[in-house]
């Protein structure tokens, strides 16, 4: 081993701040680590108030037109909601993603770059779908 | 010679058990998702009676505890990369399983009541 190569911190971490404005992230990255953003997100907050919503509604039928008519309606709630849909959509499609490449599809550089576009575009065109059926 | 070479053995079983949950928890929102964007419109006697249903009470328990499998192996790995105080990490990691434990207890009590 060359001393250079000695004197390297390793594992290396990258900081966010790193990963966003210090290095070029390739696709495959920017999959990775959107989903563990949205992995995140869907643990807290989102499956929290997603019991919440599911709780108010099967409790009573005044619970069920409240969730529905009113609360599902203020605009700040389709805003989280909208997020909470872009969270489901892109860990749904990359984790599809990542069980291809578990089961040895798409590992190779081209098909894994394609994929990787492939996962950020289907996310939104999926949040925008689901988005539109919210309004 | 049979030698260990690594160390707790517990990196397999989390990253086969974060795979099968994640099946089954996209089993059951694609079924979901036919339910509800299925165009009939959603009313309350529908929606009690979805989950009325022992089957629907049983998956519903069944995607609870596999988010709850699926979210600690992949929040343990996030923490594990960028936190790397111990005290902090470890704080947050109970932090995790508590919220995790709370929210299967609060799945059971709308399920079953």
């Amino acid at each position: 081993m060359s001393s250079a190569a000695a004197k390297k911190v390793r594992p290396k971490y990258l900081s966010l701040p790193a990963i966003l404005f210090q290095i070029r992230l390739p696709v495959a990255g920017w999959v990775s680590i959107l989903h563990r953003v949205s992995g995140a997100l869907l643990v807290f907050p989102f499956a929290a108030w997603l019991l919440y919503v599911l709780d108010v509604s099967l409790a009573s039928e005044q619970g069920f037109a409240r969730i529905k008519d009113h609360y599902l309606q203020l605009p700040v709630v389709k805003a989280a909601a909208l997020i909470f849909i872009w969270a489901l959509c892109h860990h749904f499609c990359a984790g599809i993603r990542y069980l291809l490449i578990d089961v040895q599809v798409g590992v190779d550089l081209p098909a894994a770059r394609y994929s990787g576009a492939a996962v950020i575009v289907a996310g939104l065109l999926l949040t925008a779908f689901f988005g539109a059926r919210l309004w | 010679m049979k030698r260990l070479v690594v160390g707790a053995h517990y990196g397999l079983r989390d990253w086969l058990a974060q795979r099968i949950t994640a099946v089954v928890m996209a089993l059951y929102m694609v079924t979901i998702g036919f339910v509800l964007f299925s165009g009939k419109p959603v009313t309350y006697d529908a929606w009690r009676s979805l989950f009325a249903q022992g089957w629907m009470r049983v998956a519903t328990l069944l995607f609870a505890f596999s988010l709850a499998w699926h979210a600690w192996v992949g929040v343990r790995d996030i923490l594990m990369d960028y936190i790397h105080p111990t005290a902090l990490r470890l704080s947050l990691q109970v932090a995790t399983l508590l919220l995790l434990a709370v929210y299967l207890g609060w799945t059971v009590q709308i399920l079953w009541r």
